[in-house]
Parts: C-alpha cells; structure tokens; sequence
C-alpha cells in the first residue's frame, strides 16, 4: 500500500535499463545490464558493508557537527544582535566559496582518514543550516513576542520557550537540506583522497572496469542518502506536529 | 468569577504623552486617564493611533515624551496583562500549556490548579489537553482570555481581542470577559461602538492627528449591558456620529 507509486517508477527505471542494454548492445564495462548490478551487490556485500559503513560514518559525523555549530551561530546571533553584523557578511561571503575545491586543500591539511570528509560535510551544511535556523528565528510572530515582553519574560526564556520552538519547521527545511547534501560532501572528500569509503570503492572499481560494483557502490549510496533523508523528515515531524506538512495529511483531533 | 487574589483595584494616569510616528507627531503631550476597577473604552478611526496608546502603556513602545504613573505611585511595570489582536496561541503548546505561558516565561511553577479553574469558568475545561489548531476561533479566544486572567495583574490591556469573531460568538464572549474583568482596570481599544457600550464604564472616541482623546461618555447601568436597551442604541447614535465627524475631520 505505502510507496507503491515510488516502487513502480523503480520497476519502469528497471525496465528501461535493461531496454537500453539489448538494444544498443552496449559492452558491460561501459553500462552493466540491472542484474549484474544485484549480482555484484550480492557478491560483494561484505566489502560493500564495510566502505558504506565508513562512509555513513562520515555523514553522520558531518550532519551531528554540521548541525551543532550552525544551530549555536543561528541563536548566538540571534540572541546577541551585536553579532550579526560580525557573522553575516562572513557568513554569505563563505558560501560563495565553491567548496568542492576545498576539498583537496582539506584533504592536504587534514589527510587521508575520516576528518578531512567530516570537515567537508561540516563547510558544506554549515551555511543551510544557519541561514535556516536564523531566518526562522529573525521571523517569530511580533505578537508572540509583545505577549512574552508583557509577561516578564527574559531575552534567553523568550528564545528557549517561544523563538526557538517557531523556528522549528525553518530549520527543519535546513536539516533536510543538509541531510541531502552531506553524502555528496562525503563522497566528494573520498574522491580527492581516502583509502575507505563508497567514492574510494568506486573510484577504485572504475580503474580496474569493474563497472558492476562501481554501480553497487552507487546504490548503496543512494540508499543511505535515501534513508538519512527519510530517518530525518520523520524525526521532524515528530518534533513539529503542529507544522503545515506537504507529504502528510491535516490530522486534526476530534473531540 | 473575578479572581479574589488581584489587588485593589489601580488606576493610571498619562501626562504629557509624546510619540512620533515616521517623522510626523502621533501624540503631542496627551493627557489620558483610566479609572481604577473600571473598564475604559477608545473608539476611533483606523490609524488614528489607539493601538499606539495601549502598546505605549504597556510599555512595547518606548515613549519620546511624557509620563505614565499608576494612581498609587508604584510603577506600571509586572502589573499589565496583555490581549493582542490575534489569540497569540503557541500551535505547540495545549490549551494548558497556553494559559500557563507568563509562569514558563518567567522560569515559575505554574499554578495548574488556578488554571483548571478559569478553564472551567471559561467553559473550555474539555479542551485543556487539545492544540490550538483544533479549537474553532470562539475557543481560541477563550483560551485567549484565560491566559490574561491568568497573569492576574490588576491592569488589563485589550487590542480590538474579539474583532475576528462572529456576531453571536463576539457577544456570548465580552459578556463572558465583562464578568471575569470586573474589579480590574481595563483598557479596551475596539472599533465597534455597540462593543464599547456593552462593556465600557467610560467610552472615549480618539481623534485628529496628533490625536486628542474626546471627554468620556457614561452610559447608566454596569456592565455588560443588554444589546436590546433602548437607551444603549439611542447611545450608540450619538456614538456613530461622534465618530464620523472624527472621520470627517481627519479626511
């Protein structure tokens, strides 16, 4: 019943594949027919379960980080005005900064392990989710805070009880954003340089034609985008039940 | 119904009020006075600056000149509750969570058993546990007006609160809010004339620019006075034309 929509676009994904495959008699190191992808997941899966697993390492590590020091920027400016003229421009002005070609630089200072991939799923979340959680906090309702003036309330208790809780679904759409591009920042750093992960396997497959487990790999990456993502967009509608939602349905309690 | 634990009643008097308004003056040395224990009504046309006056005595907007003194010579500061235009519900908090914000707000123990009461009072108490997005917009100002009592300041401040509602709702309520503020100090800025005579003790109408506040009407009788009174609709006449020629004059 749930994703039938999602699993029939998969199957037509599937058939159109394994279509192009017969009709352009395409070689397999070039374009690897469906089933010698699952083949390849199948045979491979203990190798594939460990680069992911150092992969999915550095996403996590990269989104939990990410998250910490964007989120404790967003209130420190939000709380202490004085220091948004201080972060903003540097803010705006880091994020002109393409950081993909960070990503030699990072791997040169930081080496070859895992830091260099966090760091750069750090710089890349870094501004989504800072701009996100600010702009929901700069946006709470004035009448919301006329009340809380009215009733006492300290600068640090309106941000707590009322401020930071508006700005939830704002930084929601933050989150989700870095949820979606922390595996592209992880890969990225793997391919400049690593000796484990999913972009490591892959670029290692690609050089020795094994075309197959390159795709494996790519899979495997996309199920671990896939479901950070969805781990991610549950996780916030749990916390923000009262927030206007696209994917679910008004569920009003009744009396 | 009026919460026994206020204290006496308290009234203000403004001297000298002085407030710009992008470059031009919206008062100039404005003279205004709220009587202790009764409700005072400001009626006047749009943009004329009545809201100005009541974010000004509650101190949301800082003064450029003048002077606002409770008659008892304490300050105004902690002794104002608040009622915005919007029921100002938090959608993440229940209707309890709601009534109990100013006690969170200010790192209190909220006294949920006074706020079980003015649930009950209020006629919302099966709603304590629900969200504010499933109440309908007369329970939303319920919920509203048991937040104020519950700050139970002897000053209340009311924006236009029951505007956004119907007609049979609106006065099933400010006959609800005239008992439950009775013995406080109320300012209420509405622009509904008929509201104003229902509730008020003394109705102002507010005009010009800098604006000037007119001398008080007292209709007889306490409030909240019957719609159906001969004497109120014959009032409310002399409201309405006071009120245009405010209009007129500020065209």
């Amino acid at each position: 019943m749930i994703a039938r929509r999602p699993l029939l676009v998969l199957a037509g994904f599937l058939a159109l594949w394994q279509a192009v495959v017969w009709l352009t008699g395409v070689p397999p190191f070039m374009l690897p027919p469906p089933v010698a992808v699952l083949r390849s997941l199948a045979d491979h899966a203990g190798l594939l379960a460990y680069h992911a697993l150092v992969t999915s390492g550095e996403i996590l590590a990269g989104l939990l980080l990410g998250v910490i020091v964007g989120a404790a920027s967003a209130l420190a400016m939000a709380l202490i005005p004085a220091l948004q003229p201080w972060m903003l421009p540097p803010l705006v002005l880091g994020q002109a900064i393409p950081v993909f070609a960070l990503a030699p630089i990072l791997v040169l200072w930081l080496g070859y392990g895992m830091v260099s991939k966090v760091a750069m799923a750090v710089l890349i979340i870094y501004f989504p989710v800072t701009a996100a959680l600010f702009d929901g906090l700069r946006r709470t309702d004035p009448g919301w805070l006329d009340l809380a003036h009215t009733m006492g309330a300290s600068p640090l208790r309106t941000l707590w009880h009322l401020r930071l809780p508006a700005a939830l679904p704002a930084f929601g759409s933050g989150l989700r954003i870095a949820a979606a591009v922390a595996p592209i920042a992880a890969v990225v750093g793997e391919w400049v340089g690593s000796g484990a992960g999913l972009g490591y396997l892959m670029l290692h497959a690609n050089g020795r034609s094994q075309t197959a487990l390159m795709f494996a790999a790519m899979v495997v990456l996309m199920a671990i985008a896939l479901g950070l993502y969805v781990l991610i967009d549950r996780l916030l509608l749990h916390l923000t039940p009262w927030a206007p939602h696209s994917l679910a349905l008004p569920n009003g309690r009744n009396p | 119904m009026a919460d026994s634990s206020s204290s006496s009643s308290v009234g203000i008097d403004l001297r000298g009020i002085t407030l710009g308004y992008d470059g031009g003056p919206l008062f100039a040395g404005l003279d205004f006075q709220l009587m202790p224990g009764q409700c005072t009504c400001l009626l006047g046309p749009s943009g004329v600056g009545k809201s100005s006056l009541l974010r000004v005595i509650a101190g949301l907007v800082p003064l450029d000149g003048g002077d606002i003194r409770c008659t008892d010579g304490r300050s105004i500061k902690k002794r104002i509750a608040w009622m915005g235009q919007s029921d100002g519900l938090l959608p993440w908090l229940t209707v309890e969570d709601n009534i109990c914000l100013g006690a969170r707000l200010r790192g209190e123990r909220p006294a949920r058993d006074r706020a079980a009461r003015l649930l009950k009072d209020l006629d919302i108490a099966p709603l304590a546990g629900r969200l504010p997005a499933t109440l309908s917009g007369g329970q939303r100002q319920r919920a509203a007006l048991a937040r104020t009592l519950m700050e139970d300041r002897p000053i209340v401040l009311m924006d236009e609160p029951f505007s956004a509602l119907d007609a049979i709702t609106r006065s099933r309520l400010q006959a609800l809010a005239a008992e439950a503020l009775a013995g406080r100090t109320v300012l209420l800025v509405t622009h509904d004339p008929l509201e104003a005579l229902r509730l008020g003790h003394r109705i102002h109408v507010m005009t010009g620019t800098p604006a000037t506040i007119e001398p008080a009407l007292c209709p007889d009788g306490a409030p909240p006075r019957a719609v159906d009174d001969r004497d109120l609709l014959t009032l409310q006449a002399t409201l309405l034309g006071r009120l245009a020629g405010a209009v007129e004059r500020a065209a």
